[in-house]
């Protein structure tokens, strides 16, 4: 009905702005995720080396330390892993494939979630039951065993030239399926509210189809939890991929992220050789507590209660 | 030439109100049924205002639920005969402007949105104008939020979206309940001033009389979930035969005269759970008898074109 250039104009001035300007924890936060995710995205173009390319490698340079340690070397900031790969590069594209992982799994959980939540809310009686309890007993499973089980599910089915090539997608697909059930439950909740509201009767009695209410009406008011949710399970979803593939599960190490480096890193570690699990787990560390901060800064933000 | 053009017939609507499945079994409870509406009859003809009152938990929301078609009535049926053969078309507002209005939705789109998919934005945008305009809102208003407006604005713009649709029906819930006095009479007289200009037919319910005795043509008093009387308003406010009336029409505050004697209700009202057997009234009725223990009344027509459901009140006319 308007012109939608008034959006933006009102988003900039909003109250979620001025909170954000006198929080510096979450401004902090927002910065090092921004970069971080600069230098995710930009890796190939911005990493020192290109790692991943076996012709670029020299094994003299295997196992250096950082620069500023005996022995490092200007070119490896970071210094070396076993393999004569540059620790900063692979950090940036370890990152990259961390980042990935996580938003895909969080969107896969959303929708997921969102959806069974909506039809869940929507429709009550048995269906609701079936889901619920199906989110239930999910939720009497550790998360990451979870995740096992339906990666073992892909191993077990797949053949194995195609397991390395759809590694990344069961990865996905694994952390997804096992964190859907918290949005389901939110979302569920809020529709559950907001169809007895009185707008939706308004609609009812305009003859506006179920299906258009429950997306033009209810979803939009079901989801400023989800968004929250989200962002403090994007967190979550990049721990548990560095945990598969930390115990060997998650990405393989022709394609490693932030957990696979560390494991690499991990057989070195008494040997004298810390940097190379340091620094990713370190990069690790940084990423998840600013999803974090960020996350629960949102969280209080958007929580009308608090103010 | 006066047509009908919703007829409520023998109207019921039962709630479930028993325990969950498993504790019933566990405890032995036996499944409870409340009757919210029991045998409700009336006609509301075109261009009219047809007015429900009664206490809270009455039953008078319920029964413009059903009107509306937003729930099926267990018993009896609601005819809705709209205005020559065409399907009626109804429209709402609520009694709670907060919950009326989605709130992320610009309160343009809120007011289009019974509008028939087949209009073109332009139009639309034409129509939505104008309608605020028409509840005493102004055109550059489309573009707000719902928390932009106050209370009475609000309920003003749910008007407008209930216009929006051209409804042959508009039924009131409470419109006014949930507002300041003054503001209060700010939306009576909008209400009462698009009835005449559009010739509007309005279900109106409330539980307040003065509001009542403003608006109303036909009125009918409602307790737990039966009509006890019915007639024209003013026939029922000058004269009120049923004893429940006569109570209610009592505990009006009167501004004339702040400190008569008024006579109380004697006791709280019955639980809907479970009501006394024969006229559910009987246990604060000062009139009741022996037969109103343990008969029913019906509802049954009086000379003077009112239908009362007492046993006590005779048809002699009285003034």
């Amino acid at each position: 009905m308007t012109p939608g250039s008034s959006y933006l104009r009102r988003m900039l001035d909003s109250d979620l702005i001025w909170q954000f300007r006198q929080a510096p924890a979450a401004m902090l936060a927002a910065a090092v995720l921004v970069l971080m995710m600069i230098c995710a995205v930009a890796a190939p173009l911005i990493a020192p080396h290109t790692p991943f390319d076996p012709g670029t490698l020299n094994l003299m340079d295997s196992r250096l330390p950082p620069a500023w340690v005996d022995g490092g070397s200007a070119t490896y900031l970071l210094g070396t892993d076993e393999q004569g790969r540059d620790v900063l590069s692979t950090i940036f594209y370890g990152m990259r494939i961390s980042l990935a992982v996580g938003v895909a799994a969080v969107l896969l959980s959303v929708t997921i979630g969102v959806t069974l939540g909506l039809i869940a809310g929507w429709f009550g009686g048995w269906i609701d039951a079936v889901i619920m309890r199906m989110g239930d007993v999910q939720l009497s499973f550790p998360t990451i065993m979870i995740a096992f089980f339906i990666d073992g599910i892909a191993k077990a089915v797949m053949p194995p030239d195609l397991r390395e090539m759809t590694r990344f997608s069961v990865v996905i697909l694994a952390i997804g399926l096992a964190d859907w059930v918290q949005f389901a439950r939110t979302v569920r909740a809020a529709t559950m509210i907001e169809k007895n509201k009185d707008y939706t009767a308004a609609a009812r009695l305009s003859q506006v189809s179920s299906l258009k209410i429950v997306f033009a009406h209810i979803l939009p008011n079901t989801l400023g939890p989800v968004i929250i949710l989200a962002t403090l399970g994007l967190g979550v979803a990049i721990l548990t991929e560095a945990i598969l593939s930390f115990l060997g599960l998650g990405m393989p190490p022709t394609q490693p992220s932030l957990g696979a480096l560390i494991r690499v890193g991990n057989d070195l570690l008494l040997s004298g050789e810390w940097w190379i699990s340091m620094f990713p787990g370190l990069a690790l560390v940084l990423l998840v507590l600013s999803v974090n901060i960020f996350g629960d800064w949102l969280r209080n933000a958007l929580n009308p209660r608090l103010k | 030439m006066v047509a009908v053009i919703v007829s409520a017939r023998d109207l019921g609507r039962s709630f479930d109100a028993s325990a969950p499945l498993i504790q019933r079994l566990l405890t032995r409870a036996p499944r409870l049924t409340v009757r919210a509406v029991d045998g409700v009859s009336f006609d509301v003809t075109e261009g009219t205002t047809f007015a429900i009152v009664g206490e809270s938990g009455c039953g008078k929301s319920t029964v413009t639920r059903l009107v509306a078609g937003l729930d099926t009535p267990t018993d009896g049926e609601v005819q809705r005969l709209g205005r020559m053969g065409q399907p009626l078309r109804t429209q709402m507002v609520f009694q709670d402007p907060v919950g009326s209005l989605n709130p992320r939705w610009r309160v343009g789109r809120s007011i289009a949105e019974p509008m028939p998919l087949s209009m073109d934005a332009a139009a639309r945008f034409a129509r939505v104008s104008e309608l605020l305009e028409t509840v005493g809102l102004v055109a550059a208003d489309v573009a707000k939020f719902p928390h932009e407006f106050s209370g009475g604005q609000r309920q003003r713009i749910a008007i407008a979206r209930a216009l929006a649709a051209e409804a042959d029906l508009l039924l009131l819930d409470e419109p006014t309940s949930a507002l300041d006095v003054s503001v209060q009479a700010q939306v009576l007289n909008l209400l009462k001033d698009l009835q005449e200009r559009l010739g509007l037919t309005y279900l109106f319910i409330s539980h307040n009389l003065a509001v009542v005795r403003f608006m109303a043509d036909r009125l009918a008093i409602m307790y737990l979930g039966r009509l006890v009387e019915e007639g024209p308003a003013e026939r029922l406010f000058q004269a009120p035969a049923h004893p429940y009336t006569r109570q209610l029409l009592d505990t009006v505050p009167d501004v004339a005269n702040p400190r008569r004697n008024r006579e109380p209700l004697a006791i709280d009202i019955p639980s809907p759970l479970n009501l006394p057997p024969g006229c559910t009234f009987h246990p604060r009725c000062p009139l009741a008898t022996d037969l109103c223990r343990r008969v029913v009344p019906e509802l049954r027509s009086r000379p003077d074109g009112t239908r009362i459901a007492c046993h006590a009140v005779t048809d002699e006319v009285v003034s």
